[in-house]
């Protein structure tokens, strides 16, 4: 049937150009239409279903109530970032008027100690989950690859990674909080605490679905490659880096792209629990806050956590098409 | 001739006493991060940085909003904090060891009063009719646990538990909810840590448990509790969502009580002293701004702790009880010009007998398991407590003219003991040097002698 459509229009061009175009209309409207219709019945619904629930805060927050709190806390941004210039200026004056008092006093510029804004909390939670991602990928990838090699090797290390994998984020957080204020202590840290928990406990969550995938990935390659290797009698690090790899990278990446998301889940999860900054944060504290805004900027946060979640599996899934060369396996 | 021998004299005289601020030093550390709970008692420390009080010490200070008491308090043992705003009896637990051990003490407290004891809708239906009434038919405050006991009885003969909240074993709260209940007739349980049993509940006719400040409204909404012991503004959101009736301020149960405290490991005021007296000098400040013209920038306080970085509630609930108001039942609206005293009456000295009337109801609830002497009582008070740091914060402020001497005690003869008072809702009289007698003069609570 397909076929003889094909045949049917190299016959007749003129015809077909016409009829495509139809068609780039017609899949113009369901490729944008149909998402736009989607997303305006969501609206539809949940304006409707905010009207109907009552919280001792008030009415739940509608759409209009979200946008407003957007453009607030945009606002509320572009304040702080104002008293923070007033603030570097002001600490400037006092160092220049210490040095004159005390010439041996080492100025130095202190980092804005104002609040964390919304938009500052997006971008903390980002580089955290990116740093434990990528931490969890340095050591899942490798680790992956040994399992997918040695039969005895996965054997072992099999029990142990199926009993972590379940483990939720909020289990790890105390013990990696006791551990890193145990063996963290330095008078001038480096980087803080929050953050080394926050990023310690999303690479312990988010390392499993990378080893797994890596693993079977590796297991998993036709045998017709590896015996070319072993007939080319290439060496181990040559026989993973022009075969293993290459064949392996569509489960690394399906992998990799499995833990960005629990990494993005579990980060939001854990600073709701232990307070550290972050949008996590951002929505406990304004759950504690109780005032008539919160829910709306809870659900703006909400908004947001999904929003970045999203464009952070995409983004993945356009790494994957660039270096895979499997194109089919990163269709959906 | 006279007026420039009056000038050199008086900058002989500020030479001499200012020597005392020039030899404050410049601050050893310079930047720190305070921990606070979202509650209106907070305000000194929001207060110290928004004013920029903090900045004129040349510190650079970051406030952190905390999830609850326990985190807090970790959170200065671990040095992830430098300071926080603290339970005036988190201090003196830990280091007694009651709970996590840690020697942290206290150069600054907080503020007088702020707390209220609120009761679902439901408990305060079946209280009201044991209530008297006033001409215009709203009830005679201060309203005493009398009225509960019935209830509570009831619940018991049903085989009902009786749930109430408080925010940290060692809180004010929890002994201002016990202290209530206890002079009511109702007995709130004991404490046995020698036996392994710190959940407060032994004998208990209501029990008593722990839930975090701002999320005291939403426990009774869930009916887990029937009612709590908390700070503002979360006993006024209770008003305002319509879920709950404060029936009794801390005021009313006992008149300028010491609240809050600025709490500091020992060690950090060991190795920086500059910044300690520093930052108590900028908290010193802000407080006397607090409480400045009869309490006229109060509703300035009210707008920045509305902040969602401080406590972030709404401006009309903060300023319901910020302004000397308290809301009772909805509309029913009285004049507490006190209820949050920041300044007056020397609030923020750390008087020894603050601490050890604290001492003295963990003795009587049982968190200290043991009779201990009367020099006991006072020697850990003074271990905590520590007004020689307060007084040369004070006296340098004097010095600059930032603050007037009459505004303070008389250094020289304090002794950091407040005179006897009675001003308690069951009229029993409160000596701080005589801390076993108090103990022994309560129908309720463990006596010299009792170990469970």
């Amino acid at each position: 049937m397909n076929s003889s459509a094909t045949v049917f229009s190299k016959l007749l061009p003129n015809q077909s150009s016409g009829f495509h175009y139809g068609k780039l209309i017609n899949s113009a409207l369901k490729n944008i239409g149909i998402p736009l219709l989607g997303i305006g019945l969501f609206l539809l619904l949940w304006a409707g279903a905010a009207q109907n629930i009552d919280t001792s805060l008030g009415k739940f927050p509608g759409p209009a109530a979200v946008t407003t709190q957007f453009a607030a806390l945009y606002n509320e941004h572009s304040a702080e970032r104002e008293k923070a210039d007033k603030f570097y200026q002001r600490q400037e004056n006092r160092n220049a008027e210490r040095l004159a008092k005390d010439p041996g006093y080492q100025a130095k510029i202190r980092n804005y100690t104002g609040k964390e804004t919304f938009l500052d909390q997006i971008v903390t939670s980002l580089i955290t989950v990116s740093s434990g991602f990528l931490l969890a990928a340095f050591i899942a990838i490798p680790l992956g690859i040994a399992i997918g090699l040695s039969k005895t090797l996965n054997m072992a290390v099999n029990p142990i990674i199926q009993i972590f994998k379940p483990v939720s984020p909020l289990a790890w957080l105390p013990l990696v909080t006791m551990v890193v204020s145990a063996l963290y202590i330095s008078p001038e840290p480096m980087v803080a605490k929050s953050f080394l928990n926050s990023m310690i406990t999303v690479t312990l969550c988010c390392i499993w679905p990378m080893v797994i995938n890596t693993s079977v990935g590796v297991a998993g390659i036709d045998d017709d490659l590896v015996n070319v290797s072993r007939v080319l009698r290439l060496p181990a690090l040559k026989h993973v880096q022009k075969i293993v790899l290459p064949a392996a990278i569509p489960m690394i990446f399906t992998g990799m792209r499995l833990s960005l998301s629990v990494a993005w889940m579990v980060l939001i999860a854990a600073e709701m629990l232990a307070q550290n900054p972050g949008l996590g944060k951002f929505v406990w504290d304004e759950f504690q806050n109780g005032s008539s805004e919160s829910l709306s900027r809870i659900m703006a946060a909400v908004i947001t956590i999904g929003f970045i979640g999203f464009l952070l599996d995409r983004l993945m899934l356009q790494l994957q098409r660039w270096v895979s060369w499997d194109k089919s396996s990163a269709q959906r | 001739m006279a007026a420039i021998a009056t000038v050199a004299a008086s900058s002989f005289f500020t030479l001499h006493s200012s020597a005392n601020a020039e030899e404050l030093g410049w601050p050893e550390k310079e930047e720190l991060t305070f921990g606070f709970i979202k509650l209106t008692d907070m305000a000194p420390i929001a207060i110290a940085y928004e004013n920029g009080y903090f900045e004129d010490e040349g510190l650079y200070v970051t406030i952190e909003a905390q999830a609850n008491w326990k985190v807090l308090l970790d959170g200065v043992i671990d040095g992830r904090l430098d300071g926080a705003h603290m339970l005036a009896g988190q201090p003196i637990a830990a280091t007694m060891g009651f709970g996590t051990k840690a020697h942290i003490i206290t150069p600054f407290s907080m503020d007088l009063n702020g707390n209220g004891i609120t009761v679902s809708n439901s408990v305060w239906e079946q209280m009201k009719p044991n209530i008297p009434k006033m001409a215009d038919g709203r009830p005679v405050h201060p309203i005493k646990a009398d009225a509960l006991k019935p209830v509570v009885e009831q619940y018991k003969a049903d085989g009902k538990p009786f749930n109430m909240g408080m925010v940290f074993p060692v809180s004010t709260h929890n002994y201002e909810l016990r202290y209530w209940l206890a002079a009511g007739g109702i007995h709130p349980g004991y404490y046995a840590p020698h036996k392994g049993d710190n959940s407060g509940k032994i004998d208990a006719d209501a029990l008593l448990s722990v839930t975090p400040p701002p999320q005291m409204p939403a426990t009774l909404e869930a009916g887990t509790i029937y009612g709590y012991c908390v700070g503002e503004p979360w006993n006024q959101q209770a008003v305002f969502k319509g879920i709950g009736v404060p029936v009794i301020t801390d005021y009313e149960i006992w008149k300028n009580n010491p609240e809050k405290v600025f709490g500091i490991t020992a060690e950090f005021a060991e190795k920086y002293p500059n910044t300690t007296i520093r930052l108590t000098r900028a908290l010193i400040r802000a407080a006397q701004w607090l409480d400045e013209n009869n309490n006229a920038n109060r509703p300035a306080a009210v707008k920045i702790l509305s902040q969602s970085n401080y406590v972030g509630a709404d401006y009309d609930v903060i300023a319901n009880s910020m302004t000397g108001t308290f809301e009772y039942e909805k509309g029913d609206k009285r004049e507490i010009p006190d209820f949050n005293v920041f300044f007056r009456y020397n609030a923020t000295y750390p008087y020894y007998s603050d601490a050890i009337w604290y001492l003295t109801q963990m003795r009587r609830w049982g968190q200290i398991s043991e009779d201990k002497s009367d020099s006991w009582y006072i020697d850990m008070a003074k271990s905590v407590y520590r007004p020689d740091i307060y007084q040369k914060a004070a006296e340098s402020l004097i010095a600059e003219k930032k603050v007037k001497a009459t505004d303070f005690p008389n250094f020289a003869e304090e002794t950091g003991f407040k005179p006897a008072q009675k001003d308690f809702i069951d009229n029993i009289e409160f000596d701080g040097s005589k801390p076993n007698a108090y103990i022994d003069s309560f129908a309720i609570g463990l006596k010299q002698g009792d170990l469970l």
